[in-house]
């Protein structure tokens, strides 16, 4: 779960890492009303999860009250697409900043090492842009330190990295201190990546978290009341539906509506549905041993995104039984209605029964194939051809 | 031979009081697999369908004879349990919970290292050696005893191509289930290195996803130290960055992760990766053939 940078920040606050103080806004009148309260010049600042937003124009400075005025009605409502095409994300909220006085502008990192399996700190002195770029062109810039799980990482450990990343002399201590407590977040908040780029030094020598990236693991949520709540929030219409119904969906934009079991499986039926030229609108595992009831609910949800025109079933069933994803589709159709096309594979366990429920109920708009490459070729015929 | 569960694997599960926890165990029983013990605190003395029940994975151990522990206990207890095991005296442990917190599996799999206990999972389907024991929910239906040894991150895309293979008429070794969190027990690396190791295994089929670089790191492990031919199947490639497509470790997080760049890993060492699980099955089974 990724957090908005001035939720970050306040995570940040609450372990004592210094953060310019701002507001949060939802119209232009509140955001004007906050840069009055705050002072000039402030910072207007897209609230999307998403890097990359002073280059899409969603951050602004802004000198005085019409200036402020200006920069929210332009940044709340705008759509911003990420780096790496991620996106479109639409800009709900802005965070309204006091400026910062900035001498220096440093990069510190405590991210997940997944293959290390430990935690790794990286800081350098090259702050303020893409730190990929940073690594790619000048390597040696970049300071990368695994912590070692079995030792408290202290002010010692961690000033020796910010020494080594070549940080001034006067801001190591302050910076050292900063470094140590972004490992604590990681620690007590269970975030497995906190990257604050830039961290700055100002003219009094002051080091501050100008932004903050921030993102806690999805699994640890039941030990984080705070967190939890900012998890509820979701924009999408069709994955706020998911997550109230407990289901695993991901919205995609294609118009093949897609339902498997099993994260794995489900990947994979998207990757052939695209293969055999078709855009997959959406992931959704039913997850293992799916029952009736789910079916209906997940039918509901890929019913509900209106850009779907033909929807694929992929079941391989294990612990999960075909007969009971047969009853699901037919019991879906008599509560919930469904007249777009429905290309059905079952496989594995009770697939025979499942299939004579699929044959008994003969509904017009079903279509069964044996196999998963055959179903997704005629999913994608379908779709096109509805659409 | 096979690895890692077999004849000799005496099974101890914590858990098996609950729903899920009796009915992959007995399950697992009815297979053949020799299930010594049930462990759930405050439930010692009690049996499950003449399973004894203990209140500790060491007492398992010592009056029982387990050699082998798995996990079936809820997410937020699990992985005390999986350190409990781990310190038991067990030589394996199997996790199967989803959705335990990663950086209790970050401790966890220092400890389980340091004692030289193998781990696998968490958030996995099992060990399945076909015709000799299986530990997990893995449906041994789908699967033949055989020379493939199959080790993944996904459990019904395992049964789907295991399923194709007993078509193409031939079996595994074993399947092993590692995960698909982004800290496992034991990454593909680890299992390869048994498959490599064991005599009834020639030929090895890998299903990796997007998340992480353990494909990648397989990959230049297969070129340096695996003789035996190694089949691919990547799951994701239509995958968005930055979102999680079910399993927790299955994420694009910038451009690092991605379904191509594992495939070219892959492929760049001379591994055949194929475009679909039924495509994939049928190379192993042609290859096994030119064996």
């Amino acid at each position: 779960m990724d957090l908005l940078e001035y939720q970050g920040k306040q995570l940040f606050a609450k372990h004592g890492i210094a953060v310019p103080s701002g507001e949060v806004a939802a119209t232009v009148d509140d955001a004007v009303a906050a840069a009055e309260k705050i002072g000039y010049p402030c910072a207007i600042k897209a609230q999307v999860l998403i890097g990359g937003r002073g280059k899409a124009g969603g951050i602004k400075i802004a000198q005085n009250a019409d200036e402020a005025r200006e920069h929210a009605d332009a940044i709340l409502g705008m759509d911003i697409v990420g780096p790496h095409g991620e996106g479109p994300f639409r800009v709900d909220q802005v965070w309204v900043e006091g400026g910062s006085d900035i001498a220096e502008e440093y990069y510190a990192s405590v991210i997940l090492d997944r293959g290390e399996k430990k935690l790794l700190a990286m800081v350098s002195a090259k702050g303020g842009m893409d730190i990929e770029t940073v690594a790619a062109e000048d390597p040696d810039a970049l300071v990368k330190r695994h912590i070692d799980p079995t030792q408290p990482f202290d002010t010692t450990a961690a000033r020796g990295i910010v020494a080594d990343a070549g940080l001034a002399e006067d801001a190591l201590d302050a910076a050292a201190e900063v470094l140590v407590k972004l490992e604590e977040v990681a620690r007590e908040e269970d975030a497995n990546l906190i990257e604050v780029n830039p961290l700055i030094v100002t003219a009094g020598r002051e080091v501050i978290a100008l932004d903050a990236k921030v993102t806690i693991d999805g699994n640890s949520l039941f030990r984080h009341q705070d967190l939890a709540e900012i998890a509820d929030t979701v924009d999408d219409p069709q994955e706020q539906m998911a997550k109230e119904k407990g289901l695993t969906y991901v919205k995609l934009d294609g118009n093949v509506g897609i339902l498997a079991n099993g994260a794995g499986l489900c990947m994979s039926t998207l990757d052939v549905v695209a293969q055999a030229g078709g855009k997959p609108a959406n992931f959704l595992d039913a997850g293992g041993g799916s029952k009736a009831e789910a079916i209906v609910n997940a039918l509901e949800v890929i019913k509900s995104d209106a850009k779907v025109s033909a929807i694929l079933f992929n079941i391989f069933g294990g612990i999960t039984r075909c007969d009971e994803i047969a009853n699901g589709i037919v019991t879906a159709s008599q509560q919930i209605g469904l007249e777009l096309p429905l290309v059905v594979r079952l496989d594995g366990t009770n697939s025979e029964e499942g299939l004579e429920i699929l044959a008994a109920a003969d509904l017009p708009n079903l279509h069964q194939e044996k196999t998963m490459l055959d179903a997704a070729r005629r999913v994608v015929e379908l779709a096109g051809s509805a659409a | 031979m096979s690895i890692i569960v077999d004849g000799s694997t005496k099974l101890a599960v914590s858990g098996l009081t609950g729903r899920e926890g009796s009915f992959h165990g007995l399950r697992n029983k009815a297979y053949g697999t020799d299930l010594v013990a049930g462990v759930t605190p405050g439930k010692g003395g009690q049996d499950v369908e003449g399973v004894p029940v203990f209140d500790t994975i060491k007492e398992a151990v010592t009056e029982a004879g387990a050699n082998t522990s798995m996990i079936f206990v809820p997410a937020r207890f699990a992985a005390p349990a999986i350190n409990e095991a781990i310190e038991s005296g067990v030589e394996t442990v199997i996790a199967i919970t989803e959705g335990i917190p990663v950086l209790d599996m970050l401790e966890t799999y220092w400890k389980a290292k340091e004692a030289g206990v193998r781990l696998i999972g968490p958030n996995c389907p099992g060990v399945l050696s076909p015709g000799k024991a299986n530990v997990g929910i893995i449906p041994a239906q789908f699967f033949d005893p055989g020379p493939i040894g199959v080790v993944s991150k996904s459990g019904t895309l395992t049964y789907q191509i295991g399923n194709e293979l007993k078509q193409a008429g031939t079996g595994n070794s074993s399947i092993v289930g590692i995960g698909g969190d982004p800290i496992v027990g034991s990454d593909f690396i680890d299992i390869l290195k048994l498959y490599e190791a064991d005599p009834d295994t020639e030929l090895i089929v890998m299903v990796g996803e997007i998340g992480g670089d353990a494909e990648e790191r397989a990959a230049e492990f297969i070129a340096a130290e695996v003789s035996k031919p190694v089949v691919a199947y990547i799951a994701g490639f239509t995958a968005p960055p930055g979102k999680q497509m079910g399993h927790a470790g299955a994420i694009i997080s910038g451009s690092s992760g991605t379904a191509q760049a594992k495939k070219d890993a892959l492929e760049a060492k001379g591994v055949r990766v194929g475009e679909s699980p039924t495509e994939t099955a049928a190379i192993a089974a042609e290859m096994l053939r030119s064996l």
